[in-house]
């Protein structure tokens, strides 16, 4: 439980992190750091994103895997790191 | 709505009323067909029908209907939540998620997922991974073929009595013939049989000379006219020179007098850059320097003694061996003497004294070859005794550049046309070594064994990829080099530019470390020699430095055995220092 709190903490404090949201199957956003409507926003749309995605990879190659996704746009980068059961999403400011 | 317009009539004004009435059909007129008619007219046979014989077309128009987009918004409203938990209630919902952290499977998940996005983040942080970093960078194509070089076609003296290919010379449009040279060099072993021509050879055809030269002495060189494809000058045995005309036959066209040619047989000859094409210069070891214009070859137009004394004292004269002549310096010319120097010589000088600017030693033996490098001029390969040496101009004391002593004899080399840092040799065992100093200095990059007696001359061709050799016994074998070896590599020159200035500065160096140490030992024996002018004699007499020197020698062979025994492989010999920071 403290690992889980830790590993969380320091993903949020390093350089450009705006924020941190892990996501459940369901789609219910059990940790955030940003604000609530923000949160839900993001855990609908980009769970979607990451069905297609992984259904793209498996359909391509039947033994392949969805591992990681990155999305890099003007503003900013979302990173999603699917799961079977829950999805752990960063958004990140790269420095440039 | 309609329009109407009234007009009005009297009704006495409108005449009589029209009463109709049925009637049955009457016929007014029967025309019968008339056949007396048929007299006006002419049947027409053939008849010209056009039929067309198409698919039949329609033209429909369509217009498709009309795609209609619509814009949605989604609203999202947290979901999944499950029945017995009601979202809005603040207290449940963090009940709810307490539960879930609690969950093994979920903490598991987010660690292994927390690393794998610490990566990421950190790689962000780190470089921008999206950049372009490398927009220049072409796709360096990476020969990894190990060098090798094939045999084309061998050429083999067709005369019974085997000589020396002695010198070699292709064509110089196009390169599709080679001359070649024959004599005997070795002493005194010419024999009553022994043929005196010299072939010409066309590549595709090794099996029988294209044409022959006649001359009256074996030729010991040979070169074609870089100007006029069909002229050769060779230089023979007897010392006279000859020039053939490929177009009129075998006999040479003119010969040298005997009483102004050389004394000795004219070991080089070289076509010189003028107007008229028609000027050569030829060497021989008889220690002259012979200027010739081909149309009036009774006399020689100018003369060079190579006097190291500059005196023009013809028995002190040191034998010449090759000469070497760049065009794109036409006033400097070298000579490789038998003695083992190099002399440089300025054609331009007033006086024969002048001619003689410099001389380079270094070598222990004959210099079979001299050859400037096509593109650092500067710079020249000499190849003599069992090493092969590349001297800078500048430098006049020693080589900037040598290989390692070799247990054969080399006996010829060349530069690479193509390639800066590439040169070849032949040694007298029978093989080609192949040289790139920027790739390895120590060893040659490829060795070849071409046959089983001595190579004695070699020559490339110009595009650099073919290279003919021809040995003791008259066999000239055609080669092909890889292309790794005749192709430009990317920053070659600047490479072999920076490494010709490295060595020289090394050189020069030396030379100056050399010069003050000389200085020190010679103000220092003058002081010695003015306090023990009463000891008399202090010098050795040449017998006793003689005894001196070999029991030196003798000491240090002793010393070298010993070492060698121990297994180490301490090498006494110089060697070529290696370049780590290419």
């Amino acid at each position: 439980m403290a690992e889980v709190e830790e590993t969380l903490k320091r993903i949020q404090t390093h350089k450009g992190v705006i924020g941190t949201i892990v996501v459940n199957a369901e789609g219910i956003p059990i940790r955030t750091t940003l604000d609530n409507s923000t949160t839900v926003q993001y855990a609908g749309l980009l769970h979607q994103l990451t069905m297609k995605a992984r259904s793209t990879v498996r359909d391509i190659d039947p033994q392949n895997d969805l591992t990681f996704l990155r999305i890099r746009s003007k503003k900013h980068e979302i990173m999603v790191a699917p799961d079977k059961e829950y999805m752990l999403i960063v958004i990140q400011n790269p420095s440039e | 709505m309609e329009i109407v317009y009234v007009y009005t009539k009297k009704r006495n004004e409108f005449g009589r009323q029209c009463n109709f009435s049925d009637r049955s059909a009457e016929l007014h007129v029967d025309i019968l067909p008339d056949p007396s008619l048929a007299v006006n007219f002419i049947e027409r046979d053939p008849c010209d029908v056009p039929i067309q014989c198409t698919q039949e077309m329609s033209e429909h128009e369509v217009n498709t209907e009309r795609f209609e987009s619509d814009t949605r918004g989604i609203n999202h409203v947290e979901g999944g939540w499950p029945k017995d938990v009601n979202p809005h209630e603040m207290e449940q919902t963090i009940r709810f998620r307490k539960k879930v952290e609690k969950d093994e499977n979920y903490i598991s998940t987010v660690m292994q997922l927390g690393n794998n996005m610490e990566h990421c983040i950190k790689q962000n942080n780190a470089i921008d991974i999206y950049r372009e970093y490398f927009e220049e960078e072409e796709v360096v194509e990476e020969s990894e073929v190990q060098p090798s070089a094939k045999t084309i076609n061998v050429f083999r003296d067709p005369n019974e009595v085997k000589r020396t290919a002695s010198s070699l010379s292709w064509h110089p449009d196009g390169s599709r013939k080679l001359a070649v040279a024959y004599s005997s060099l070795e002493f005194q072993k010419v024999s009553k049989d022994m043929s005196l021509n010299s072939y010409i050879w066309d590549i595709e055809n090794p099996n029988k000379p294209e044409m022959t030269l006649k001359p009256v002495s074996p030729l010991v060189c040979l070169e074609y006219n870089p100007k006029d494809c069909h002229i050769l000058v060779g230089g023979s045995y007897n010392g006279q020179i000859a020039y053939w005309d490929t177009r009129k036959g075998s006999q040479p066209v003119e010969m040298s007098t005997i009483e102004h040619s050389h004394r000795d047989p004219v070991y080089r000859v070289i076509w010189l850059q003028s107007k008229t094409g028609t000027d050569t210069f030829s060497a021989s070891t008889d220690g002259q320097v012979l200027w010739w214009d081909i149309r009036k070859m009774s006399e020689p137009t100018e003369r060079l003694i190579l006097d190291p004394n500059k005196k023009g004292n013809l028995d002190n004269a040191l034998g010449a061996i090759s000469l070497e002549f760049e065009t794109t310096m036409p006033t400097k010319f070298m000579v490789g003497t038998e003695q083992g120097l190099v002399v440089s010589c300025n054609r331009k000088a007033k006086t024969p004294a002048e001619k003689i600017v410099c001389m380079y030693s270094g070598h222990h033996g004959p210099i079979y070859a001299l050859q400037r490098n096509p593109f650092f001029p500067k710079n020249f390969l000499t190849v003599a005794d069992w090493t092969a040496r590349i001297w800078s101009e500048d430098i006049k004391e020693s080589s900037i550049m040598w290989t390692k002593y070799h247990t054969a004899y080399l006996s010829d080399g060349s530069w690479s046309p193509v390639r800066p840092s590439v040169f070849f040799t032949i040694k007298m065992d029978g093989t080609l070594d192949v040289w790139d100093f920027l790739f390895k200095q120590n060893d040659p990059t490829l060795s070849v064994k071409v046959c089983d007696e001595a190579l004695n001359s070699l020559r490339v061709q110009d595009n650099g990829h073919f290279l003919a050799c021809g040995s003791q016994l008259g066999t000239v074998t055609l080669l092909e080099i890889s292309s790794g070896l005749c192709t430009l590599q990317k920053n070659e020159k600047a490479l072999a530019t920076a490494m010709f200035e490295r060595e020289t500065k090394r050189e020069k160096i030396l030379e100056a470390r050399h010069r003050e140490m000389r200085l020190k030992e010679r103000s220092r024996s003058e002081q010695s020699k003015e306090e023990d002018t009463k000891e008399g004699d202090g010098e050795e007499s040449p017998e006793e430095l003689i005894t001196r020197i070999e029991k030196d020698f003798y000491e240090i062979v002793e010393a070298e055995l010993k070492k060698r025994d121990k297994g180490e492989e301490k090498k006494a010999i110089i060697e070529l220092p290696l370049e780590s920071d290419i």
